[in-house]
């Protein structure tokens, strides 16, 4: 393998995407305006004032521990983004929220206090624990109150019982401690820009399959073929230019984002490990544009055909799928673009620790998924589209 | 690099036969000129190539000694692509073998690579590249050293006449401007063997002149070239040997003027409507 192949292609591919005005525009143009357009429509721009949202709180427990379940109304309240209204049944909130007077329903089961108190009797056991569940009813007509208000919920579930260190709950345990989520300075973007992030990665799919059937549609992969590059140092000089791309193009999404307001409780660790975590996201997409490209017969049918990958990869995976039915945010677990959103919404919007076990395991499974569809997209391109 | 002998060593004499006219059976004693004991550097023997229900090359055999400038004649759909397909080992035979150097197409592809200089008949440039900076494409992908490639290309577009335009992409250049930057691509690397692929081919004359020029130029420095062509005013300008190639069949050898004085005619052409009733522009 031979470094002056592999830096000839990759030098050649990404003269091909900086002077392409296509390329240029989906690469470039696209994901920085995709996050000023909705910065600005979400209120990363120039807004102060935060949406509030109405909530109506049923509260069923009536255990031995009530404490737990008023320190936690106690932090939702503190959080002034949502506005709780307490009822006595659910049935009488679940009216509400149809009429659209309220724009979610939070029940607090009857077993809450037992089942926080059975947490810090035994944080390692978890065989000990009383498992209960809170239920969340949304205002499925509101996408961002189906996006908002889910993460703080849990969040404010997870300061309660885990203490200072948000998203991780391996930790010494701290009761009644107020919410650490500042929601007042918070705007819809900055609950949506974890899922922006890969959104604009993904379309690097539609961007490798054309280059490849574009460059196969020109004779020019067999002439290639005539020259003594080998198939590694081909696909490595393709890849090697469109990671520098990706690692462009979220450097400029990132920046973009700070500079119209977007803010996060992120220490600068969380922030790199983002980064990279979109990066490595965008070798997955090459993968995905490799495998649209061996399938696709013409550059006209890989812009269609990319579209198998992209649609399912942005509306399951993204800040797109959040107001959608369970089962197809059930669906989204199967994507790797959930995890990626997954995995920033807890490194951006909680502020967890780059070592903390969601952000780790959804590392892990973008990774492994992103070599797996790359060496796949390879093995592919190499047997039915290299011809 | 050490040379092999070719395994197929029969040209002495060459039968041709055509299954489609078979009142034509022509024997041709290869040219003493393109064969006196000069070592083959290209060897077909019996090649045959179908695609599906079509049969693209039949039967083929010839060889071409080293340092010949070397013809493949015939109308479109010949075969003359396909066989320069199987010598570049971008298409496998049906049957039959063929050396390149002493290598053969189908096992030894990567040595074959590294000699070769290939120019396709449909142009293949990267439009948002420089004319040089397609040429320097190719030459890193031979491996050339910074300043041998600088060196080379800059020669090949003084000698294409492409040296003003070098640094404009070249989806702003005329089409005889890209065919000439076609060619550059395959020979900057200084090949030892070049297959060019109808290289003049919509090209005006000027610039059909100065590729001709180019390409006697090859032949003086002892290059070996494989050419296709549909013209056979060039071939007879050109070549030292030719090959006419028809539905995949060799149906004449040799050069230019044994041809001629054996059906006793002017040129080329009148050679191909001797042996198909056709003209060679009419297709098959």
């Amino acid at each position: 393998m031979k470094i002056q192949r592999i830096f000839s292609f990759a030098k050649k591919d990404l003269k091909s995407i900086l002077r392409e005005p296509g390329n240029l525009f989906l690469v470039i143009l696209f994901p920085v305006v995709l996050t000023v357009v909705f910065g600005i429509s979400f209120g990363a721009i120039g807004s102060e004032q935060t949406t509030v949202y109405q909530i109506g709180l049923v509260n069923m427990d009536s255990g031995v521990n009530p404490e737990w379940s008023h320190t936690f109304t106690e932090n939702l309240v503190h959080m002034e983004i949502l506005k709780t209204h307490d009822y006595v049944d659910e049935t009488a909130a679940q009216n509400d929220l149809v009429q659209g007077k309220i724009h979610g329903v939070i029940v607090i089961p009857e077993l809450f206090g037992e089942s926080c108190n059975s947490f810090v009797r035994s944080p390692e056991d978890p065989s000990s624990w009383v498992e209960t569940t809170v239920e969340l009813y949304l205002d499925s007509g509101s996408l961002f109150a189906t996006q908002v208000i889910p993460p703080i919920v849990q969040q404010v579930l997870v300061s309660l019982v885990g203490g200072e260190q948000p998203a991780s709950l391996s930790i010494p345990i701290q009761v009644g401690i107020p919410s650490l989520i500042d929601a007042e300075k918070l705007t819809m973007f900055d609950y949506m820009a974890p899922g922006i992030f890969p959104f604009a990665a993904i379309f690097l799919i539609m961007i490798v399959a054309q280059s490849f059937t574009v460059d196969r549609e020109k004779g020019l992969l067999r002439r290639i073929n005539t020259t003594p590059a080998t198939p590694a140092e081909f696909m490595l000089g393709h890849t090697m230019s469109n990671m520098v791309m990706a690692i462009i193009q979220v450097a400029l999404v990132f920046l973009m984002a700070f500079i119209i307001g977007y803010s996060s409780p992120a220490e600068k660790s969380g922030l790199v490990f983002a980064f990279v975590i979109v990066t490595v996201f965008a070798l997955c997409c090459v993968g995905f544009g490799l495998i649209t490209a061996a399938i696709s017969k013409s550059p006209g049918a890989a812009t269609g055909i990319s579209f198998i990958f992209i649609l399912p990869l942005m509306f399951l995976g993204t800040f797109v799928s959040v107001g959608f039915s369970s089962v197809t945010q059930a669906a989204g677990k199967f994507v790797p673009s959930y995890y990626v959103t997954d995995a920033l919404t807890s490194l951006l919007l909680r502020g967890a620790p780059v070592t903390s076990s969601t952000v780790v395991l959804d590392f892990v499974v973008v990774l492994a998924s992103s070599v797996v569809v790359l060496v796949v997209g390879v093995v592919l391109f190499e047997k039915y589209g290299n011809a | 690099m050490v040379k092999r002998e070719p395994s197929f060593q029969i040209f002495g004499e060459l039968f041709v036969t055509c299954n489609l006219w078979p009142e034509i059976f022509i024997y041709f004693q290869n040219s003493e000129e393109s064969m006196s004991g000069e070592q083959a550097e290209i060897v077909i023997e019996t090649l045959t190539k179908e695609f599906e229900d079509v049969t693209a090359v039949k039967e083929l055999s010839l060889a071409v000694s080293k340092g010949e400038l070397f013809g493949l004649l015939g109308p479109n759909g010949a075969g003359k692509t396909t066989t320069i397909n199987v010598l570049c080992g971008l298409v496998q035979p049906t049957s039959g073998s063929a050396t390149v150097a002493g290598y053969d197409v189908l096992k030894e592809r990567k040595q074959i690579k590294s000699l070769i200089g290939v120019c396709p008949q449909d142009t293949a440039v990267f439009d948002y590249l420089t004319g040089r900076e397609n040429i320097e494409f190719f030459g890193n992908l031979h491996l050339m050293s910074r300043e041998k490639l600088k060196k080379h290309v800059s020669t090949l577009l003084e000698r294409m006449g492409l040296t003003e335009d070098a640094d404009r992409r070249v989806q702003k250049y005329s089409g005889g401007m890209r065919r000439r930057v076609n060619l550059a691509m395959a020979l900057v690397h200084d090949p030892q063997i070049a297959f060019l692929d109808e290289p003049t081919v919509a090209m005006d004359p000027q610039s059909r002149r100065a590729v001709w020029e180019f390409i006697k130029g090859l032949k003086n420095v002892g290059k070996t070239v494989i050419l296709t062509t549909h013209y056979m005013e060039e071939a007879e300008e050109l070549c030292d040997r030719v090959g006419i190639i028809d539905y995949g069949t060799l149906i004449a050898l040799g050069s230019p003027d044994q041809l001629t004085e054996k059906f006793g005619v002017k040129n080329l052409e009148e050679v191909f409507i001797e042996l198909t009733g056709r003209h060679i522009r009419e297709g098959v």
